[in-house]
């Protein structure tokens, strides 16, 4: 049981310090969860600290591999406006 | 008042000056200080972040050593800096405190003019309140004669005022956009409060909340407070009046509005949503309408995270870690030095001072009734027109109208349009380098700069700007004044100010 974070991560340091169990350090290129230590913070929180902090969408999945923050789910920019812009961006 | 989205109607969202702010709470006496007990004039009268004068003759610096945060904003995008602390779409080089305390060192010892040290990111710095204290504490200790500024969103400000007072920290800027959850819930979607992401306007209350309850602890400790607002047309434009009367009535000395810069390309909230900034004009009505004559702060130009250097230079690229790594430098001589240098300066505007008070007389310098004209002027510091046109990257902007001479803000822009000291760019690229110049200066009737290329001289006279060389190495004041009547002379008439802001 233990979530991790992936290259989405931007390196923002807001999850580290309120790790209840010290299972995140900093990394080369992203910050990193030890598996072996992450308790998912039962016990200490209700909800998982780092995924609670984190601003990044999609940057810490859960045990299972699912995103804790799903698109649209901080910025409530909805997926497919990103979408959109992103493809009028590119079309200029 | 729903977000205006996409397909807003954009003509009529900001009003003109009128009600809620008026007289008392704006400041009534010349300087726009009115509201302020003595004490506090004093201490801002001088003082090189908020004194239009001073600002030219000191340095300032930032470093980015916060890089967490604790709230989300609409106008920011958490894979760059701060959107309010810095341009859009800009990542700065994250510092430790260590590195970050050495870099101001060698910046202090190196540039003498060198008086204030912030952090206000790339997050909030009380977000990260062991790197930001860290460093503040380091530069205390080796540079004591240094002013330390912090700037916050103010969620964790409340918790930190015994370490602020106690490192002495000149003052503080929060960044209030609003003081109804209503509107909050359309400028934060959530805060991280009590271990928990609370969203909408539940956590904008919380939010607000707190920032008051900090701005009311660093007012009654005796800290300079000064309130950063984001215009947001159809969110909160109205609504910022309210938010002036309220930081005044506490004792804020300044209320400081700035444009929102939403692009679609920053990837924030309002930019891909197509919300507007404001246009030039509902900026400056809503600052008049908010702030009283601004005169004295809006130079502001929320130095960039890692800018080093006087006024729009960057002498950055001097500075970095493997340059300073190998400066030896003696902290006591480099304190001296500043203390003769700033001397120096302070001789200087006395001198200037004096001069001025000779000429100054109570008669207008133009007709009544002549329409007022915005001029730019680009300057490299000392208070004079000594930056080449090609150079800047900044352009100040005043008005001068009948009444006199005022400053209305910085103008900046991505590229200077020369790229070299000697090379000026090359076709295609030239003539956009040159088009975001004319659209941030749109406004403006005139640029006085030390010197004006044939290339675009005439583009600028050609979108209605009249370039001069002629004020090199004068005074800015009077350059603009001296302008101006040129202006008049050659049957001028005004200029529609309805253009869009940039920040
Ligand atoms: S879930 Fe909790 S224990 Fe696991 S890494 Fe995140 S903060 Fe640490
Ligand atoms: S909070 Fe998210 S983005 Fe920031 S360092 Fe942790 S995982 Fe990375």
């Amino acid at each position: 049981m233990a979530l991790s974070i992936i290259e989405s991560c931007v390196n923002c340091y807001a999850c580290e310090p309120l790790c209840p169990s010290q299972a995140i350090a900093k990394a080369d290129p992203h910050f990193l969860i030890d598996a072996k230590k992450c308790t998912e913070c039962d016990g200490d929180f209700a909800d998982p600290q780092c995924a609670t902090i984190c601003p990044i969408e999609g940057a810490i999945l859960n045990a299972a591999g699912e995103a804790i923050n799903p698109p649209g789910s901080l910025t409530g920019i909805p997926p497919f406006k990103l979408a959109e812009a992103m493809a009028e961006i590119q079309a200029r | 008042m729903e977000l205006k989205v996409l397909g807003q109607d954009n003509s009529k969202s900001a009003s003109a000056p009128a009600g809620g702010c008026s007289s008392g709470t704006c400041g009534s006496s010349e300087d726009g200080m009115g509201h302020l007990p003595d004490h506090v004039r004093q201490k801002v009268h001088n003082h090189p972040c908020y004194s239009e004068e001073a600002h030219h003759f000191y340095a300032r610096m930032h470093v980015a050593v916060a890089p967490a945060c604790n709230i989300q904003c609409h106008y920011c995008n958490r894979k760059y800096d701060c959107a309010n602390e810095s341009r859009p779409g800009v990542v700065s080089e994250l510092l430790s405190p260590d590195q970050a305390a050495k870099k101001v060192l060698a910046v202090a010892s190196e540039i003498p003019q060198m008086t204030v040290l912030g952090v206000a990111g790339p997050g909030d710095p009380l977000a990260n309140p062991e790197r930001t204290f860290s460093t503040f504490r380091q530069i205390a200790d080796k540079a004591p004669d240094i002013k330390l500024c912090l700037s916050t969103n103010g969620l964790a400000l409340p918790d930190h005022i015994d370490e602020i007072v106690a490192l002495n920290v000149d003052h503080v800027t929060i960044t209030i956009n609003c003081v109804d959850p209503e509107v909050g819930a359309k400028i934060y979607p959530w805060v991280f409060w009590n271990n928990k992401r609370i969203k909408g306007a539940k956590g904008a209350k919380i939010l607000i909340e707190r920032q008051q309850q900090g701005l009311e602890m660093l007012i009654e400790r005796g800290i300079l407070v000064k309130v950063n607002s984001v215009l947001i047309p159809g969110v909160n434009d109205e609504h910022l009046k309210e938010v002036s009367k309220i930081v005044k009535a506490k004792g804020t000395f300044l209320h400081n509005v700035m444009p929102l810069i939403a692009e679609a390309e920053h990837g924030t909230f309002y930019g891909v949503m197509g919300q507007r900034g404001p246009n030039k004009q509902e900026l400056s009505d809503l600052q008049d309408a908010c702030a009283g004559d601004m005169n004295m702060m809006r130079h502001c130009r929320q130095c960039r995270a890692d800018a080093v250097g006087l006024l729009g230079e960057d002498r950055g690229q001097e500075f970095t870690l493997d340059k300073i790594d190998v400066l030896d430098i003696d902290y006591a001589a480099a304190m001296e030095k500043r203390a003769h240098v700033h001397a120096g300066i302070e001789a200087h505007r006395d001198a200037l001072r004096a001069e001025k008070a000779e000429k100054t007389s109570i008669d207008l310098i133009a007709p009544q009734g002549t329409p007022p004209a915005r001029i730019a002027v680009t300057t490299k510091g000392g208070g004079v027109i000594n930056e080449h046109f090609g150079h800047a990257k900044e352009f100040l902007v005043y008005e001068a109208s009948p009444e006199g001479v005022r400053f209305i803000g910085p103008r900046k822009v991505e590229n200077a349009y020369c790229v070299g000291p000697d090379v000026c760019p090359a076709g295609e690229e030239k003539g956009t380098v040159l088009d975001a110049i004319l659209a941030a200066l749109d406004d403006c009737s005139a640029v006085l700069s030390a010197k004006v290329g044939i290339e675009p001289w005439s583009r600028l006279e050609d979108a209605g700007i009249t370039p001069s060389g002629e004020f090199a190495m004068d005074e800015i004041d009077e350059a603009v004044k001296g302008m101006y009547l040129q202006l008049i002379e050659q049957g001028w008439s005004g200029k529609d100010l309805d253009v869009r802001a940039v920040g």
